[in-house]
């Protein structure tokens, strides 16, 4: 079994939500979608106020290369565009949507026949996915039609799909994968025609080894060539791109570098999901499956859930919010964010919902550090993160470059190992910041 | 409801993993030492483990609470371990106001004055031990005779000073008792069996890496085996330089310190190569029998200079370099 070779942890996997099927939640009496992703130029709202708008309607055009198309989720209408806020805690632009009946745009395939055949060319199965407004759904929204655009004078060799899900208590990939694989399948086969490449690995964790055996099947019965199911062994972060690389095919990529250069593309598995429902179905991206999870949570479960839909929606779908929440996170507990109410919307990065109660949800009195050195050999990119916390607190800057600061991918192995519960990542990701910003101002 | 929610930044679990779950790990690592140091040793071994510690967290209660002004937190259990140790580095029939004194120096000098636990530079248990070494010479070494010892003897050498003095003396039995732990020395150094069984589970628990100690051992075993080699004489015999003194109690439960050791896994290598190289060469051409805990506290002035010096594998420096 493969894993990365550096660093990282094993937090208690607490998937309750495993093996339940996907419910589709019902529509919300008005969807608010946000027309900013949290990464890259904002859409630019077409619709005005009083517009009459269909289920996959485009509503929101991409404002430059990296930046995504946004749809209407529901059918209705406009009823204003102003600020909301949202999972990241800022408010962004967001078009309000009073549902009226589910009507959709005539040319989307909604009937579940899996279509295999794909006839496109490489360039237009790319606009297709880019006119569909596809980022990656794995929580970084990163645009997908980037990501199948190498830069000149770059090859991709192989594409890895990202079918992990280490983060603790996710299963909304899990879920999906066992009840679409075909579907799955075929995606990453217009993924593959996409980047003129012959060479696919799905990554998955043996913690789903149903959906290892159900894809190795797959692929037989589908008799699909060039995809191969890699096994790997349960270790976070082995979702973070860069793990994942190194997991599957040995390769690092350097710092600071993108997985085009050691010749990988990867993409997550819903993305694909959502890839083939785009090429293959004409559908756009407006909706996704949502995890609805936590120790107290009466019936955790997976949804199928339009976006826009306020959580606090899909929430009821499980039982009420447990009375005893102390901490509400949108994504997973080692980087999803805290959020202040349920009244956001579902977005395209949200993978899932999770109730902490308020005892899980304090942290301890901060100790000395015992430079024990858990940190450091649970840092998945080979950083001190005790030293980067020390150069942050005492604003060392150029100390905090010098080892690297701006590696950190943000996992929280360090916060979560540490036995004197030292707010690691706390201070890190600020040094990061500051990092950044000094370093853009010196190549002005 | 809403208003009771807490907003912190990710990630929002944590491992459970607490100082004091790794230092009473240790203290469960000492067990067997300490059982085989009552066996050989009598019920003076207990009296002074017992005792130490008192005195350790006693003394580091008072100076937390009095003298720095601030919430004593005895209950981490470094000080627990700290008395275990310096117990272990004593003879079992040392008086006992000299143990007092060198709890008060290990506690009050070595540790809290540098700002109590993560802040000290040298191993409190090891600096104590050299500095009871140093002030009370006589005392330090008069070592109380074995369990079974068939001479009527009141005091006893331990194998190294016999090594280093009188080699003929030296027991035909002597690996087989070294390795039990029945010579004579200071009370939780002489079972090198009970000591090695403690760090099967400081690594079985993770609370350790192999790093350090293996790379002191090894570094004894093959700096006197090459000795030995060249000049065949039982005072450069590996194995006996392995199983007897403080080797194993220092290179386990001393050098492992977390505080004072280095960070990065080359780091610990470079640390323990050094700390194993200079044991021996105290051992063999220096003034007293025991090279040890000297070489630990040498080493310990050096950690910052290694963390300095050594950083942790980065990931895609592999690549970066081609």
């Amino acid at each position: 079994m493969k894993t990365f070779k550096i660093g990282g942890v094993h937090p208690e996997e607490n998937k309750f939500s495993a093996g339940k099927t996907i419910i589709t939640t019902p529509l919300p009496k008005q969807a608010i979608i946000p027309v900013a992703a949290y990464l890259g130029a904002p859409s630019v709202p077409i619709v005005a106020k009083g517009d009459m708008v269909k289920v996959g309607q485009l509503i929101g055009q991409s404002g430059g290369f990296i930046s995504s198309n946004v749809h209407s989720s529901v059918s209705g209408k406009v009823a204003k565009i102003e600020d909301s806020l949202d999972a990241s805690g800022y408010k962004r632009s967001s078009i309000f949507i009073d549902v009226d009946g589910d009507e959709w745009l005539e040319n989307i395939d909604r009937s579940p026949e899996l279509v295999r055949e794909c006839h496109l060319s490489p360039e237009e199965i790319i606009k297709k996915i880019a006119d569909a407004g596809i980022v990656g759904l794995g929580g970084a929204t990163f645009p997908a039609h980037v990501k199948l655009s190498p830069p000149p004078g770059k090859t991709a060799e192989v594409l890895i799909i990202n079918a992990v899900e280490c983060e603790p208590y996710l299963t909304c990939d899990h879920e999906l994968m066992l009840e679409k694989p075909n579907e799955i399948l075929v995606g990453v086969t217009i993924l593959m025609k996409a980047l003129k490449i012959n060479r696919a690995i799905i990554g998955i964790e043996n913690n789903k080894k149903d959906a290892i055996e159900l894809f190795k099947k797959q692929i037989k019965s589908l008799n699909i060539q060039g995809v191969e199911i890699v096994d790997l062994k349960v270790q976070y972060p082995q979702g973070g791109e860069k793990q994942l690389i190194d997991a599957a095919i040995g390769r690092q990529v350097p710092s600071g570098a993108l997985p085009i250069e050691v010749g990988a593309v990867v993409m997550n598995v819903a993305t694909t999901f959502a890839v083939y429902e785009a090429v293959q179905k004409n559908k756009p991206l407006i909706d996704r499956v949502v995890t609805i999870t936590g120790k107290s949570v009466k019936t955790p479960g997976n949804f199928l859930v339009r976006l826009g839909t306020p959580l606090a929606n899909v929430v009821e779908q499980a039982g009420r919010m447990p009375e005893d929440t102390g901490k509400i996170v949108a994504g997973g507990p080692m980087m999803g964010r805290a959020v202040v109410s349920l009244d956001i919307p579902t977005a395209k990065g949200s993978a899932g919902v999770l109730f902490m109660t308020e005892k899980e949800a304090h942290r301890m009195q901060i100790r000395n550090c015992i430079r024990c050195a858990k940190c450091v050999n649970g840092c998945p990119m080979g950083l001190n993160p005790t030293e980067l916390m020390n150069f942050t607190e005492y604003e060392v800057w150029d100390k905090a470059e010098k080892c690297a600061i701006t590696d950190c991918i943000e996992c929280g192995s360090c916060s979560y190992i540490c036995p004197a519960y030292r707010p690691l990542l706390d201070y890190i990701r600020l040094g990061k910041g500051k990092v950044m910003t000094i370093i853009r101002g010196r190549n002005k | 409801m809403a208003n009771k929610l807490v907003i912190s930044p990710s990630p929002h679990v944590h491992s459970g993993d607490s100082i004091s779950k790794n230092m009473y790990g240790v203290l469960i690592a000492l067990i067997p030492a300490f059982l085989v140091a009552i066996y050989v040793f009598g019920l003076d071994a207990l009296k002074i483990t017992v005792l130490s510690v008192l005195f350790c967290v006693g003394f580091e209660y008072l100076i937390a609470k009095y003298i720095m002004k601030r919430q004593p937190s005895i209950s981490d259990g470094s000080a627990i371990i700290t008395g275990v140790l310096l117990a272990f580095n004593v003879p079992s029939n040392l008086p006992i106001w000299i143990l007092a004194l060198g709890a008060l120096f290990t506690i009050g000098v070595v540790k809290m004055t540098f700002g109590g636990l993560g802040n000290n530079i040298f191993n409190p248990a090891i600096a104590g031990r050299i500095f009871l070494l140093i002030s009370f010479p006589v005392q330090m070494t008069t070592w109380p005779v074995p369990i079974h010892d068939t001479t009527d003897a009141i005091t006893s050498a331990t194998v190294l000073e016999s090594m280093k003095l009188a080699p003929e003396t030296l027991s035909p039995t002597l690996l087989q008792d070294v390795f039990f732990g029945i010579q004579a020395g200071s009370l939780g150094e002489t079972g090198a069996l009970a000591l090695l069984l403690g760090l099967a589970f400081l690594l079985w628990r993770k609370i350790i890496t192999w790093h350090i100690p293996i790379s002191i051992l090894g570094t004894v075993f093959v700096f006197t085996g090459i000795l030995y080699l060249v000049h065949p004489v039982p005072e450069f015999n590996p194995i006996i330089h392995l199983l007897s003194g403080g080797l194993m109690l220092g290179a386990i439960f001393m050098a492992t310190d977390y505080v004072t050791s280095p960070m990065t896994k080359s780091g610990m290598l470079i640390y323990g190569v050094s700390i194993g190289f200079l044991t021996v060469c105290f051992r063999l051409w220096g003034a007293y029998p025991e090279g040890i805990s000297f070489a630990i506290l040498l080493m310990n002035a050096f950690t910052p200079l290694i963390n300095n010096y050594t950083t942790p594998k980065r990931f895609g420096e592999k690549c970066a370099n081609k």
